[in-house]
């Protein structure tokens, strides 16, 4: 009856439709988020680990692959702020006059903070963006790979960029919050989409708590050690003994390419 | 017993409107919370204040007509589980407790007169789909058109529904989704109800933005105030069953 544009119009404009956009955009986020964690998490396994996966992310089909990503992160993104600040400000309009006498029966607390911790992700997003994506700050910018000098260090710069106690407890507070946003976020998806009854509110709940801590260690396991310095930048040691150590260990991790020049540095480091 | 109320009272529509504290004296315990209203309504006419009795709405009196309401402290037809304001009994009180009696409150439910609130938007929500489109002749022969027992079993759930809007009381968006989604299920379970199914669901999801009802959060606040204890399963159901409608609606008829 309708045309399919008109269609897609009454869809955005109504209530559930915009729930709708609300579910799908978070579950491609949280999705997001659980392969950031995991990448992320090389850290532990040494820098031309993270690095060498740094440099796969940034050449996945010829450089076009990590663009994709971003922009379909960003449009996910920006819908998903789009349809939850417009769903926010009808519902306080729906409810303009408040009890004298409020009362809360079941709704959990991070279920009452979603635009709060929303906004506050969305602050930490930007600048996390801003601080190892961009890089403005020209120290964690221009760090070469000690054993790979055409390429960026990030392993370094992780590690340099958590070392103020700022940016880790920033990270914590923001964590924190994105976890109190997914604990209800994630049983959310379920329902918005259809998929939640009596029989499943159990196992939903379940899941989505464990996926909410798996996060928040996942994430926050890095700025911690980094702060804590239970990882510490060996490469840029001063002195030879530890850094040939790391040389040594690394060329485990190191694809074909990578052993070459490990050799080379080895070589150079023994001298 | 003896208690203290903190009523809100609004003269009309367009007043401003406040609480009113009044001392509810020698409640008997055996009264229910609308009789210890009507005690205290003599009271006020009794008096030589002038004051107008507290305007409440009710009718049955036995929790199947969905007139009554009231926010019991907080809570739509109190902290009470599965009941409704005309349920309740005033033994659920300790003397000298002070209770706090306020209308629903949602844009979409303006209130009349002091504790009396307009909820003819969910009216309009039935008249837009909740409805079946058939000849109502004799009743048909019970037997003659099977249904599987789980599904007449939800149905019958979900038509428990008394129409009271406790569940938007109670939204922290006064949202009414689970109004619909109990009104919506109720039909589109039954064989009756599945051919207009895609219909229904879009015209009342349409009419219930228009009415001006907040959106679903899903914090579940609606399911632990019903009075009838529709479950929010039905909220679920009413997405699935918009999802599915709005892709038809747009790809094939
Ligand atoms: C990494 C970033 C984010 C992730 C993974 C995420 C995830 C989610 C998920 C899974 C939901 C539940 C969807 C549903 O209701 O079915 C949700 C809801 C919501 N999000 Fe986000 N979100 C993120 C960022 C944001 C930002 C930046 C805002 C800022 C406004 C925001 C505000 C909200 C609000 C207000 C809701 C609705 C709450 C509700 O319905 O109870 N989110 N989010
Ligand atoms: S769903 Fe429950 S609370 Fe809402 S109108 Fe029906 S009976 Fe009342
Ligand atoms: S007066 Fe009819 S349900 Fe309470």
């Amino acid at each position: 009856m309708n045309s399919p544009g008109k269609s897609l119009c009454l869809f955005w404009n109504s209530s559930i439709g915009k729930k709708i956009v609300v579910a799908v955009t978070g579950l491609l986020l949280v999705g997001f988020l659980l392969g950031h964690m995991a990448g992320n998490l090389l850290l532990f396994a040494g820098r031309d680990a993270l690095n060498d996966y740094a440099e796969f992310l940034h050449h996945m089909l010829h450089g076009a692959g990590i663009w994709v990503a971003r922009i379909g992160l960003l449009v996910a993104l920006i819908l998903h702020v789009m349809s939850t600040i417009s769903l926010t400000l009808h519902n306080r309009a729906a409810r303009k006059e408040k009890y004298e006498h409020e009362a809360t029966v079941q709704a959990s607390k991070s279920s009452r903070i979603m635009a709060i911790s929303g906004l506050i992700i969305l602050a930490f997003v930007i600048f996390h963006i801003l601080h190892f994506t961009v890089r403005i700050d020209p120290e964690l910018a221009n760090m070469p790979d000690p054993n790979e000098p055409g390429r960026h260090d990030v392993y370094g710069m992780v590690l340099k960029g958590f070392e103020g106690p700022f940016v880790p407890a920033f990270y914590f507070i923001a964590i924190t919050l994105l976890c109190s946003h997914l604990s209800h976020g994630i049983a959310s998806i379920f329902q918005t989409l259809g998929l939640r009854s009596r029989k499943t509110e159990g196992s939903i709940k379940a899941l989505s708590w464990l996926v909410t801590a798996l996060l928040w260690v996942g994430f926050l396991i890095i700025p911690m050690s980094a702060y804590f310095k239970l990882v510490s930048d060996k490469g840029h040691a001063s002195t030879g003994l530890i850094q040939q150590g790391t040389v040594a260990d690394s060329t485990g991790y190191s694809p074909g390419l990578n052993r070459v020049q490990s050799a080379i540095q080895q070589g150079t480091v023994a001298e | 017993m003896n208690l203290t109320l903190k009523v809100w009272r609004q003269a009309h529509a367009d007043d401003r409107g406040s609480i009113s504290t009044y001392e509810a004296k020698d409640i008997p315990e055996e009264a229910s919370f609308l009789e210890m209203l009507d005690i205290v309504n003599e009271q006020i006419l009794e008096g030589d204040s002038g004051e107008e009795p507290i305007h409440f709405d009710h009718d049955c009196r036995e929790g199947i007509c969905g007139m009554c309401s009231l926010n019991i402290n907080g809570v739509p037809h109190s902290k009470e589980q599965g009941i409704t304001t005309c349920q309740v009994h005033m033994r659920k009180f300790r003397d000298g407790d002070t209770i706090w009696i306020e209308p629903f409150r949602a844009k979409a439910f303006p209130v009349v007169k002091d504790l009396i609130t307009d909820r003819t938007a969910f009216d309009r929500i039935i008249a837009a789909g909740g409805f079946i489109d058939v000849r109502t002749g004799s009743a048909v022969d019970a037997n003659s058109l099977p249904i599987p027992k789980e599904e007449a079993d939800s149905s019958f759930d979900a038509a428990a529904c008394i129409g009271c809007g406790a569940c938007v009381a109670a939204c922290k968006n006064a949202s009414a989704m689970l109004f619909v989604g109990a009104k919506a299920a109720h039909l589109n379970l039954l064989p009756q109800g599945e051919p207009e199914k895609d219909r229904r669901v879009l015209s009342m999801v349409r009419q219930m933005d228009a009415e001006g009802f907040g959106n679903c959060t899903n914090q579940y606040e609606c399911e632990a105030v019903c009075p009838k204890e529709i479950s929010a399963d039905v909220i679920a159901k009413l997405n699935r069953d918009y999802a599915k409608a709005a892709v038809k609606e747009a790809v094939a008829t």
